[in-house]
């Protein structure tokens, strides 16, 4: 028997509607999406600002409906049966939750109690979070003095008050330095460990890497690659060697292309790359190609295929560039 | 036959009561926090008495002013516009919240969508209410005559005047998202209705067809209310239609008011 699911979507679909009788400027920013996330995974969302990841997003948390397809939640349908969506499900948006002028232990009481919590539970439960989240020190401080991290652990306590099966995380490292951002995945697979399961989006791909169990990738409101990161970073065999050139690269592409060594060879960002088996033995013919047409390199580099490979393999542009 | 405290109608009319016990209590704990507030809530009703006060005394002479001394007829008038003033702008406030995800992140619980607005809504009344007791009570030794049955029922009204503005306001917030757009489209609601409502002078000195107009503002009729309840004229017609009119309103824009917040997350 296969896991059971968390989150199952078909064919969803979300269009913004545009302006006037053409509807100009309508978008379709969800385009067909099929999902499925088993439970007790980190699943991320992966894909370019604006891609699609946080529409999707609201649409599961029943933040926005759907203008076609359907998606399950935790057992409900979102459109269908929000209220029972709710009950089990956390959310943190981007945009955090935590109001400044309030302490950080006031926002989890409330959101307990907002849950149905009596104010004994709800304040037992609120300095259970702020023990494991290591926000103690800080509960009866308003929220609006704490570090970026802190905040950020805070808005993720506030969307686990109730214990929800599954945990919605829009951007949740966006902006942090490199030691939150450690913090933060440790945080976040402290609570898969405790059976929660977590979906999230991030535009980082090291995050999508080091963090998520599987995996999604999007672009224009389409999903356009899923696995395990170890999964879809196979599907690009072989190494990839980037060749900066002064001069003709459609020539360099030719000569490349014509190589037995080389599987493929294109044109990214004004670099040569070309995906190769085995790219140490790779460098010294390519060099010696190069010569004897007497084409020079400027700049050579070889690396191991990455998530932002098989983005560009997927959608023809750089993850690197688009999220910038 | 299920007792009608095992209901589910029963259950869910609970829950709006606590969602907005919850809602209530913590709006006022946070606007009580913010000394601005503190500071302009109380200062403001003295600014008016001492700066704007001492105008009235001779105006009160002019034929045509209405009847009851120079503060039964101004008291009345600056509660009515301190009651549409302070709930009109509350839509700030909630932009902050939408801002910071607050209103986000509510909206992804199972509590009562109307119990959002009202809860806010039933903070601004008791802020509200707050600095018209401190205005009358300052007034009294300026001549404010009072009875406390009908200072009673006039205190009813402001609370039904913060009822039907506050809504409009969390509306308006709800949908504008910003206080740039929200600020010039409250100040262009809020002019036309204070200055058709006869606080700053009688309606009485207006031309025929601007008093018409007049009338057709709620709060026309709760100053004229108002004032009827302060000079103790019990038997003004006016007292009725302003208690009716404002009911009705307020129910209007409290239901309108929790639509939205139901729809605020679409």
């Amino acid at each position: 028997m296969s896991p059971e699911a968390i989150i199952e979507t078909a064919g969803l679909r979300r269009v913004f509607k545009g302006h006037g009788r053409d509807q100009r400027g309508a978008v379709e920013a969800v385009a067909g999406v099929d999902l499925r996330v088993e439970a007790g995974d980190i699943f991320g969302f992966l894909g370019p600002n604006g891609a699609g990841k946080t529409t999707t997003l609201r649409i599961l948390a029943t933040l926005l409906p759907p203008t076609a397809g359907t998606a399950r939640v935790a057992g409900f349908d979102v459109a269908h049966k929000p209220e029972e969506v709710r009950k089990r499900i956390g959310y943190v948006a981007q945009a955090g939750g935590s109001y400044r002028e309030s302490t950080g232990r006031e926002e989890l009481v409330i959101q307990g109690r907002l849950f149905g919590m009596s104010k004994a539970d709800a304040g037992r439960r609120a300095q259970e979070i702020l023990d494991a989240l290591d926000l103690s020190d800080a509960a009866d401080r308003t929220c609006g003095t704490y570090s970026g991290g802190m905040r950020r652990r805070l808005n993720i306590g506030i969307g686990m008050v109730h214990r929800p099966v599954v945990l919605f995380l829009d951007e949740p490292t966006t902006g942090l330095d490199p030691q939150a951002r450690a913090r933060m995945w440790d945080e976040i697979r402290k609570l898969r460990d405790g059976g929660t399961s977590v979906f999230l989006t991030t535009h980082y791909l090291e995050e999508a890497d080091a963090l998520c169990d599987r995996l999604a990738i999007i672009d224009h409101g389409r999903i356009v690659a899923e696995g395990s990161p170890s999964q879809l970073k196979r599907e690009i065999a072989g190494d990839v060697l980037t060749i900066g050139v002064d001069g003709d690269c459609d020539r360099v592409i030719e000569l490349m292309a014509a190589q037995s060594f080389v599987r493929e060879a294109g044109l990214e960002d004004g670099l040569v790359r070309l995906y190769v088996d085995k790219g140490d033995e790779a460098v010294p013919s390519v060099l010696r190609i190069l010569d004897s047409h007497g084409l020079a390199p400027t700049t050579m580099n070889l690396h191991r295929p990455s998530l932002d490979d098989v983005f560009l393999k997927k959608t023809g542009r750089s993850l690197r560039e688009s999220a910038a | 036959m299920p007792l009608p405290w095992e209901s589910a109608a029963w259950e869910k009319a609970m829950r709006t009561i606590r969602d907005t016990w919850l809602i209530f209590d913590r709006s006022l704990t946070l606007s009580l926090r913010n000394p601005v507030w503190v500071i302009m809530g109380i200062g403001q009703p003295i600014l008016y008495l001492l700066l704007f006060g001492p105008l009235l005394t001779n105006i009160a002479r002019m034929p045509g002013f209405p009847p009851g001394g120079a503060f039964n007829v101004f008291v009345p008038g600056i509660l009515v516009m301190t009651a549409l003033f302070s709930s009109a702008f509350v839509g700030f406030g909630l932009c902050d919240e939408m801002r910071e995800g607050v209103v986000e992140r509510m909206t992804v619980t199972p509590m009562s969508r109307l119990a959002m607005l009202v809860g806010r809504s039933l903070r601004d009344v008791v802020l509200l209410l707050g600095q018209g007791l401190i205005l009358v009570v300052l007034a009294i030794p300026f001549g404010l005559e009072i009875n406390l049955g009908g200072v009673t029922v006039a205190f009813a009204m402001l609370a039904l005047i913060g009822l039907m503005m506050s809504p409009v306001s969390y509306t308006l917030a709800l949908v504008l998202k910003s206080e740039d757009s929200l600020a010039p489209v409250v100040n262009g609601l809020a002019l036309p209705l204070l200055l058709l409502s006869g606080v700053m002078l009688p309606m009485s000195f207006a031309p025929d067809w601007l008093q018409t107009i007049a009338k057709l503002n709620p709060l026309y009729h709760a100053v004229a209310a108002i004032r009827a309840l302060f000079n103790a004229s019990y038997g003004d017609s006016e007292i009725v239609i302003g208690v009716v009119v404002l009911v009705v309103l307020a129910a209007v824009t409290i239901a309108l008011g929790a639509r939205s917040f139901s729809r605020a997350a679409a």
